[in-house]
């Protein structure tokens, strides 16, 4: 194979990795179109011409869910009516909706493996944010103008995140206890401890509702939309998101602790021959985690939804383990992953309501991504190509995590 | 001719690891096989016990040609070889060990006939004078015992062509002695022995015949009698190298490091250094010298601020350290190049760049107020890269892709970035060939002349006497004795790290 620059090198494995999934989802749709298979012995062409159509009609209704029509886009744009633009490009915000949260926790995963800190807690921080956000907007009502309270509840959320990813990093730094048993025990008591005080709190709870759901909040605080038009969510936490991704990769790369965090992720013996402080990293690592994604859960209760319940984090923190491995837990490929995954996630929505195939094949989709990257020798098999060895902090943390979970 | 290789050629992806290799060894002679490391020694070994397929090129034992399938196949023609790395089982005693894979049976069940196979592993040890315990565990068993057993086992199975590869790099000075005897009297009853070291010294005590390989070719031949070291190292680097860097008398200055009474216990809690008294001068080079595992990685890291020792005082140029941790002893002016260079020296995963900075970075002009200055830190690597002659593509290559001696130069390059008054080196050319051995002495040479103190630690008897103005014995955590280095001999240091202590008279 020709010399590739470096960039491409990088993103050869990942691009690879995402079309090869897309292909084998293709042939899961032709072989779970029983209507169309069972024509194959009276009219093989036309069985053939269907399975690819079948393909075709799926991935482009994915397509059209996840980034809009564009034709239909103009045409709204040109009449100007408010409610044609905002029906044409939701899709599109919507799937920049489902990447914010994403993009933040995705960081946040990034920074603790970086440090060698398998961070299984992204959930748990996210659940502690966003009560921390609930309370204190509900605390702060009418206390102090709304602007500062937008301000208050996003810095109080990111250092409630802050203190429970502390937990682990301290647990590990003194004791040795292992970070992926004791994050996962704290997502356990973090989802506890939020319906706990949802359903005993008078002052949280929603008012006559059956579910532990908290009051509405949009009432007393909401964070200011980016294109005001009806129905559309997209909101500050978008850039917030970006501006942190710009801020994480400053700090790995530009700053003294980033390097430590870096070095003591590597090798603490290492960083401690060279006179660091192995467990001021682990602890700083797990810290800023942990703020990163109290600020998702922080931007989704006061923001996107609203309101706090139990299923708001949805996962997001298994997500954002996949996607920053994906993203080679660089910054700037966190931000492109976790579109791409806003985009499967929104598009497969709307595959399953065109097409009727189920969600799950997106779940399929996004499993056999993750295990490309994680296996770059299938890809380099499959596709013949001469790939990079994983990037070292992958491998690092991959057989870190093997040895130890 | 007891045994032939002709023409052997073995490609890896990307290494031609043997081209075009002859080389022949008689009834009851050893052949000595010299090399640096990738030279291609193991793999040529590993052809003619089986456990490779050559590319091309034929194995004849006794004038017929052989090919060998598989090992099995090489230990019935009778080759049988001890590796650089054991393969013992731990949990095994000696008898099950060496019988593993060759018992005898006492009956159609195929019971292990224990009796029998221990009879012959006595005879075998009292013959060949190897001392082993037929009933003891390999894993209670010293590296050097477990080498022997290994040789037992080849014996077991009747080789008399037996291939030793590196059987020293794990020995002690007095162990290789006992090696050679055991060799010697293998070859007198007509065992054929091939002998892989990149060591000048034991070719030429044990050889009858050299055979020198460089880059995967056979590099040349050698008559032990009459060849010199020098020729054989320049024949190894395929340049002229200087086995003992020149260097001036020491003139030593002020006393830069002083330990008094200094204890230190290892991660066990065992008190690892007893009381340890060494000065060490501005200007001079104290090697310390000794076998493994006596406590000079303890005294190391005591000094280098990573151990707190139990009691005693430690004092570089003047201020008491022994509380000290590992940054602000640094930052007094101590360079340490660390003993395990690719886990501790280096962070193999990061790039040259910022090895270069591992222990700056933090300073100017590499940082300020905690953010750093990514061009004066590729400024200062790419200059470091020129200065110390590391041979990379660019300083954005990982560490851990560069051989090992430039690993090393990475290492001291760094840690001669800055002034330092005391230069700690542990084991600074362990596995490095002769070529890196002699730069790294080059620049430790020329530290001590520009008035650093400098204290070796070396298991290395060859680098001890090359480079020590004074060197210090070590032996079960103390200093056992201090010879001036033109008094050291490989006679009187070896008494020493073997235990003897030294006559008062003669100690410096
Ligand atoms: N199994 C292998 N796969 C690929 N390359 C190898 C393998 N074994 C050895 N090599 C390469 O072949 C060369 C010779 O290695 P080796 O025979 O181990 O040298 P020596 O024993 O003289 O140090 C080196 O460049 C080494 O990296
Ligand atoms: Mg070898």
């Amino acid at each position: 194979m020709k010399r590739v620059g470096p960039l491409l090198r990088r993103i050869l494995v990942p691009v690879l990795s995402v079309l090869t999934a897309l292909l084998l989802g293709g042939v899961v749709i032709i072989l779970t179109d029983f209507d169309n298979l069972q024509k194959i012995g009276t009219d093989p062409l036309g069985t053939l011409g269907g399975a690819v159509q079948g393909v075709l009609n799926a991935y482009g209704a994915m397509l059209a869910g996840a980034f809009g029509d564009p034709n239909r886009i103009i045409t709204a744009l040109q009449t100007g009516n408010a409610a044609d633009i905002a029906r044409a490009i939701r899709p599109l915000t919507e799937t920049l909706v489902s990447t914010t949260p994403l993009i933040f926790v995705g960081l946040a995963v990034s920074i603790s493996f970086r440090a060698g800190m398998f961070n299984i807690g992204g959930d748990g921080q996210l659940m502690i944010g966003a009560l921390a956000a609930t309370a204190s907007a509900i605390a702060l009502n009418g206390v102090i103008p709304a602007w500062l309270i937008l301000i208050a509840t996003i810095a109080i959320a990111t250092l409630a995140g802050a203190a429970w990813g502390f937990v682990p990093g301290f647990l590990k730094a003194r004791t040795g206890a292992h970070e992926v048993i004791t994050t996962i025990m704290l997502n356990y008591i973090a989802s506890l401890f939020v319906f706990f005080i949802l359903t005993t709190s008078p002052a949280l709870r929603a008012a006559g509702s059956t579910t532990p759901v908290s009051k509405q909040l949009s009432s007393i605080v909401d964070v200011p939309n980016l294109i005001n038009l009806p129905t559309i969510r997209l909101d500050f936490g978008f850039v917030v998101a970006l501006l942190m991704a710009v801020a994480v990769s400053w700090l790995l790369f530009r700053t003294t602790k980033g390097f430590e965090l870096r070095a003591a992720g590597f090798s603490s013996t290492a960083a401690r021959y060279a006179g660091m402080s192995a467990g001021g990293s682990m602890m700083l690592a797990m810290s800023l985690s942990g703020g990163l994604a109290g600020m998702a859960g922080g931007f989704l209760v006061i923001g996107t939804v609203g309101q706090l319940s139990l299923d708001l984090s949805g996962g997001i923190g298994f997500n954002a383990i996949a996607l920053a491995l994906l993203a080679g837990l660089r910054p700037s490929g966190v931000v492109v992953s976790a579109l791409l995954f806003g985009a499967l996630t929104q598009g497969g929505k709307r595959m399953g309501i065109d097409t009727g195939i189920p969600f799950d094949l997106l779940l399929f989709i996004m499993a056999l991504v993750i295990m490309f990257v994680a296996a770059p020798g299938l890809i380099r098999s499959i596709w013949r190509v001469r790939v990079a060895k994983p990037a070292p902090e992958i491998a690092q943390v991959s057989s870190e995590s093997a040895g130890t979970v | 001719m007891r045994l032939e290789l002709r023409d052997i050629t073995k490609r890896f992806p990307g290494v031609l690891a043997n081209d075009r290799i002859s080389i022949s060894a008689d009834r009851g002679k050893v052949l000595g096989m010299l090399g640096e490391n990738g030279a291609g020694k193991t793999t040529l070994m590993n052809i003619l016990s089986g456990l490779y397929k050559p590319d091309s090129g034929q194995i004849f034992i006794d004038e017929t040609e052989r090919t060998f399938g598989d090992p099995v196949a090489a230990i019935e023609a009778g080759v049988g070889m001890v590796h650089q790395h054991f393969m013992l089982v731990p949990v095994f005693d000696v008898v099950e060990a060496v019988a593993l894979g060759a018992e005898t049976t006492k009956d159609a069940l195929g019971t292990f006939d224990r009796a029998a196979a221990r009879k012959r592993i006595v005879e075998l040890s009292e013959r060949y004078k190897l001392d082993v315990d037929p009933d003891a565990r390999i894993e209670s068993l010293p590296v050097g015992v477990r080498q022997r057993v290994e040789i037992l086992k080849a014996l077991y199975r009747r080789s008399d062509i037996l291939v030793l590869d590196e059987p020293s790099a794990v020995l002690t000075p007095y162990e290789t002695e006992e090696l050679y005897a055991i060799i010697r009297s293998l070859a007198a009853d007509g065992t054929t022995i091939i002998f892989i070291t990149h060591k000048l010294n034991e070719v030429l005590e044990v050889a009858d015949d050299i055979v020198v390989l460089r880059r995967g070719r056979v590099a040349g031949t050698a008559d032990p009698k009459t060849a010199t070291r020098q020729e054989l190292a320049n024949m190894m680097v395929g340049r002229d190298v200087e086995l003992i860097v020149p260097k001036g008398p020491a003139k030593p200055g002020e006393v830069v490091l002083s330990i008094e009474q200094l204890f230190v216990r290892d991660d066990r809690l065992e008190m690892a250094v007893n009381g340890v008294d060494l000065e060490v001068r501005a200007g001079e080079i104290v090697a310390v010298a000794g076998v493994q595992g006596n406590g000079q990685t303890e005294l190391v890291e005591a000094i280098t601020g990573l151990r707190t020792p139990d009691s005693g005082a430690i004092s570089i140029g003047g201020k008491r350290t022994e509380k000290w941790g590992p940054r602000q002893v640094s930052n007094l002016g101590v360079a340490h190049i660390p003993e395990d260079r690719g886990r501790d020296g280096l962070i193999s995963p990061m790039t040259i760049a910022e090895n270069y900075i591992l222990d700056t970075y933090h300073e100017a002009p590499y940082s300020r107020n905690g953010v750093l200055n990514l061009k004066v830190v590729r400024e200062r690597a790419a200059q470091g890269v020129k200065d110390f002659d590391i041979r990379t593509p660019s300083i954005d290559t990982y560490a851990g892709a560069l051989s090992g001696g430039n690993q090393q130069k990475v290492v001291v390059a760094r840690e001669f970035s800055v002034p330092v008054q005391l230069v700690i080196a542990a084991q600074p050319t362990r596995g490095l060939d002769v070529g890196s051995i002699e730069y790294i002495h080059r620049r430790l040479v020329e530290q001590r002349d520009a008035g650093a103190a400098i204290v070796i630690v070396s298991t290395e008897l060859d680098e001890v006497l090359a480079v020590g103005d004074r060197i210090a014995v070590m032996y079960a955590g103390r200093i056992v004795g201090i010879l001036a280095g033109d008094d050291a001999t490989y006679e009187n240091l070896g008494l020493l790290m073997g235990g003897a202590t030294y006559g008062e008279g003669t100690a410096a």
